[in-house]
């Protein structure tokens, strides 16, 4: 009821008329999943298909050539091998970290939201705390203790660093459902807590907690890439990270191996942006204005050129 | 109140940094005492005063109760005993600290005010021009704030500095040529050391301040106010900073930690590309050598540090906000 | 038992001479065939060949249900319309006391900020943040001036400011204050004393008294009614409240579905109405002829809450 008064009768208007046109799929949306799958379908079928990763060989610092399509390292092991097999690490690291981080913020930021009283109260206080010490730094203290770095180790740190914002964001989302009226009356009508959240106030949380689990995605993936560029990485395991820093170390860049630091960044850079691409299109869904406004502009521009013409 | 309250928060906040920093040696397998005291006595003789205060920062067994080395753990740190480095032995932290400390504050200070006020400039023109063609420049924003920032900087060094030689591969300043000092010669050339990692450091951070920043502005544009200021016949310009993004600015201001926190951790890796002499490159150099009561005393001078500006800007908010005011 | 229908006009007479009909036959705008079209996917037509006179110093109610188009016209009278809205015919000509006629639709630019406010001023919803929320009152009252009237020097601003807000019954030391720290009344006090500060020909009025309290409303009203006797402008006045616009309108319009299907005085599209709508719009307000006889209005009657 408050949400519909604040809006102005113009906007009530516009919103009606422009209803229909949210069943097409966005363009950012189809080119952003498009880059997301490719890459997916390249981490998990390529390794099948390409050499050893940790084969050496004498033909070190070769650049690309028939024999070795994206060049050889230091030691002459094949760049594309790494660059598949580190695309299935990366993504490994990546999803099970936006998995812990999206489970702690929803533990913090929906129970507490939604309890209310201290329990919020301790809650944010601990959720803004965990938001403003800075991640990397803290990752670096506690990797650097731990010498066997194993893969659920790393995940986890990397997930106690990245919940928080998108936890703030669900408390605030659930502090307004809350208020509304279905969810008085499901209170009202005796319904459990548990299910009241999971029945009621989940569903209408789900464009904000994609659109979380996407940003987990990416700042878990650079977040893996930085703490492994330094050497803190998990052991064993290929990363994009993990071939940046032995490309570092191996002077790829004083002796110009360009081959072997450009392919790895650059699958960091194109799938955080299709991943943004995503993102997009999710906030797009979530706030209505922000595609509405540029789009009532353009479609009136078009109209006047057209009524000109 | 409103003060009391922010001041109230980043005294927790702070108490949690130094908590955590007493207990993740304390928590974590390994035994960093051994380590570092063994890596010391390769060095030199280790006094028993620097042996005890190592024993306190990292955790021994043989020190009393938990709170007691909690109490001796806070009277050290309030007294800047932060232990001795292995790395530059015999060095104190603190010195080390000291010396790096300037270095970074410089470099991200400066890059992050210069991005703030571009991204904010960029981000209220592609707001108030939404549906033009500056609508197209934001999915490539995007992909640029998904650029890892070393990665950025590795090809930085190899493109104009290995092969076009235009700028330093690495370091602070030429150490040939100039000795630290507040004089002309020491600070362009600083200036001239600094340029690329400032470059990759705006570069990378840009993206998030001007998406951010553009994103509010359309929002804000459909607010009541912006129609009320176009009634009035009001100068378009003054519509766009007065009534549009002196609104629109809010959010990125308060949600000035969750970036900030980015960008330090951005720019300690590029610290570790460029071997720049800030607080980074010492972190890094700290990890090599298992120098831990470096590390740590880095770490908590980075969360200092963090909180301190975040402190500032959330004053800075209490000022350009009216409605915070009248809440204290 | 129901009022006769001789005692409703005394009534209706009685509540308006009390600020003295102030409408005149001289026009202050003309609105010919005026359409505007919403570009979406498939355009909406939301005003349809409009067309009204409006008398200096009129009261003119412009009455519909949501989405009938009223606002999409009241806005279009300034060029004030937002995409997707777009006019794509008719004429808007205002007819200027000293400078004769001016056709709105053309002015584009420098000639349409100096017109806005100078000549049309606007009143908001009343609980709206039609007021920036950042700068204080004085500032947003201030800077109509230093806009329109450059000449004007710091002091001046000020007495002019603080004379306005005097005058709409807002203590002037309330200027420094943010819209936050203002009541719901407040505020439209505030909103109401900054469209009278360069005096202008017509106001148009969008909902100003909507989600403010019943007694507010009133004394808004009456405020409105009072400043209208004083200064002499007109006023276009958009609500779906009927039985208000029947009480302050000289004339009213009722749309539907953009157009208008009647404009007729007050008396007359209460006493004989001719458009089923009108009838139909007229017979959702039972208090009008309820038993109580009187022109009382719920605080919120359910469609102003939709």
């Amino acid at each position: 009821m408050t949400t519909i008064t604040e809006e102005s009768a113009q906007i009530d208007e516009t919103e009606k008329t422009t209803a229909p046109r949210r069943r097409r799929p966005a363009t950012t949306l189809v080119v952003g999943l498009g880059i997301v799958v490719a890459i997916v379908l390249f981490g998990l079928v390529a390794p099948f298909f390409t050499q050893d990763p940790l084969a050496v060989s004498n033909d070190g610092m070769q650049g690309p050539s028939a024999a070795h399509l994206l060049g050889t390292t230091q030691t002459g092991q094949d760049v594309l091998a790494q660059l598949a097999h580190a695309t299935r690490g990366s993504l490994m690291v990546g999803v099970i970290v936006a998995v812990l981080a999206l489970l702690l913020s929803a533990f913090f930021g929906i129970l507490g939201g939604y309890l209310g009283g201290w329990l919020d109260e301790v809650f944010s206080l601990f959720t803004n705390v965990v938001l403003i010490l800075p991640g990397l730094p803290l990752m670096i203290v506690i990797g650097s203790y731990v010498e066997q770095r194993g893969l659920l180790l790393i995940a986890f740190v990397l997930a106690i660093t990245s919940w928080a914002a998108s936890a703030r964001v669900l408390r605030s989302q659930t502090l307004s459902i809350r208020s509304r009226d279905y969810v008085h009356a499901a209170r009202i009508a005796g319904e459990k807590p548990w299910r009241i959240i999971s029945v009621e106030i989940l569903p209408n949380l789900l464009p904000v907690m994609s659109s979380g689990f996407v940003f987990a995605l990416i700042t878990a993936i650079l977040g893996e890439a930085g703490l492994s560029f330094i050497g803190l990485g998990v052991v064993g395991t290929q990363t994009w990270g993990s071939m940046l820093f032995y490309a570092q170390n191996g002077q790829a860049l004083t002796l110009g191996g360009w081959w072997w630091f450009v392919p790895p960044g650059f699958m960091i850079a194109v799938l955080g942006g299709g991943l943004s691409l995503i993102n997009f299109s999710i906030d797009a869904i979530i706030n209505p204005r922000l595609r509405n406004a540029p789009a009532n502009v353009r479609r009136v521009q078009k109209a006047e050129k057209e009524a000109g013409a | 109140m409103h003060v009391l309250r922010k001041l109230g928060f980043y005294l927790v906040a702070l108490w949690a940094a130094v908590t955590l920093n007493f207990f993740i040696p304390r928590a974590l397998p390994g035994s960093p005492v051994d380590a570092v005291l063994s890596k010391l006595a390769l060095r030199g003789p280790v006094d028993p005063a620097t042996r005890e205060a190592i024993e306190v920062m990292l955790g021994a067994d043989d020190q009393g109760s938990l709170l007691q080395q909690y109490v001796q753990y806070l009277a050290n740190l309030l007294g800047g005993d932060l232990g001795i480095s292995v790395t530059y032995f015999p060095t104190p932290v603190s010195q080390v600290i000291g010396q790096s400390l300037p270095w970074t504050l410089v470099l991200v200070g400066v890059s992050t005010v210069i991005t703030f006020l571009i991204g904010i400039t960029l981000g209220t023109l592609a707001g108030w021009k939404r549906g033009t063609w500056l609508d197209s420049l934001i999915p490539a924003t995007t992909i640029m704030q998904s650029v890892p920032y070393f990665w950025l900087a590795l090809l930085f060094v190899y493109a104009l500095s290995v092969n076009l030689g235009l700028f330093p591969i690495s370091g602070g300043y030429d150490v040939t040529l100039v000795r630290p000092a507040l004089d002309y010669p020491f600070v362009s050339n600083a200036m001239y050391y600094a340029f690329l990692p400032a470059l990759t450091i705006v570069l990378s951070s840009l993206g998030g301040w001007l998406l951010g920043m553009r994103n509010m502005m359309v929002s804000t544009l459909s607010e009541d106010y912006i129609l009320t200021a176009e009634a009035k016949g009001l100068h378009p310009r003054r519509i766009m900073l007065t009534y549009a993004a002196r609104n629109a600015v809010l959010p990125s201001v308060s949600g000035f930690a969750i970036s900030l926190g980015f960008v330090v951790s951005g720019s300690i890796v590029v610290e570790s590309v460029f071997s720049y002499p800030g607080i980074g490159f010492t972190m890094l150099q700290s990890v090599q050598n298992n120098d831990y009561s470096l590390m740590q005393g880095l770490f908590l001078i980075i969360t200092v540090s963090v909180l301190a500006a975040n402190l500032a800007v959330d004053l800075l908010y209490g000022v350009i906000d009216p409605r915070t005011r009248a809440r204290g | 038992m129901s009022k006769s229908a001789e005692q409703i006009v005394t009534d209706l007479e009685s509540v308006r001479s009390g600020f003295g009909a102030a409408a005149s036959p001289e026009p202050v705008l003309t609105v010919r065939d005026l359409d505007i079209v919403y570009e979406v996917a498939e355009p909406v037509h939301a005003v349809r060949r409009a067309s009204l006179t409006l008398h200096r110093g009129e009261i003119l109610g412009l009455a519909g249900e949501s989405g009938s188009g009223k606002t999409t016209l009241a806005y279009g009278l300034n060029q004030l319309h937002r995409p997707p809205a777009r006019i794509i015919g008719g004429s808007v000509t205002f007819h200027g006391q000293s400078d004769g006629d001016v056709d709105v639709l053309a002015l584009e630019g420098e000639s349409l900020r100096t017109f806005r406010w100078s000549r049309i001023a606007m009143v908001f919803q009343g609980a709206m943040n039609s007021l920036n929320p950042v700068i204080s009152v004085k500032a947003q009252l201030e800077d109509v001036f230093t806009t329109h009237r450059p000449q004007m020097d710091a002091a001046e601003r000020r007495h002019r400011s603080e004379e306005l807000l005097r005058l709409v019954g807002v203590d002037p030391s309330r200027i420094t204050a943010f819209a936050h720290e203002l009541s719901g009344g407040m505020r439209q006090r505030v909103m109401i004393a900054m469209a009278l500060a360069l005096d202008p020909e017509l106001m148009i009025m969008d909902e100003p008294t909507t989600a403010l309290d019943v007694v507010v409303q009133r004394e808004i009203l009456q405020e409105i009614l009072r400043l209208r006797q004083e200064l002499g402008f007109a006023v276009v006045f958009i609500t779906h409240d009927l039985p208000m616009l029947l009480e302050i309108s000289d004339r009213i319009a009722v749309m539907r579905q953009g157009e208008i299907v009647e404009l007729d005085t007050a008396e007359n599209l209460y006493f004989a109405p001719k458009h089923p709508y009108t009838r139909r719009l007229l017979g959702s307000f039972p208090s009008l002829t309820g038993s109580t006889g009187d022109f009382v209005r719920a605080g919120y009657s359910p469609e102003e809450t939709r």
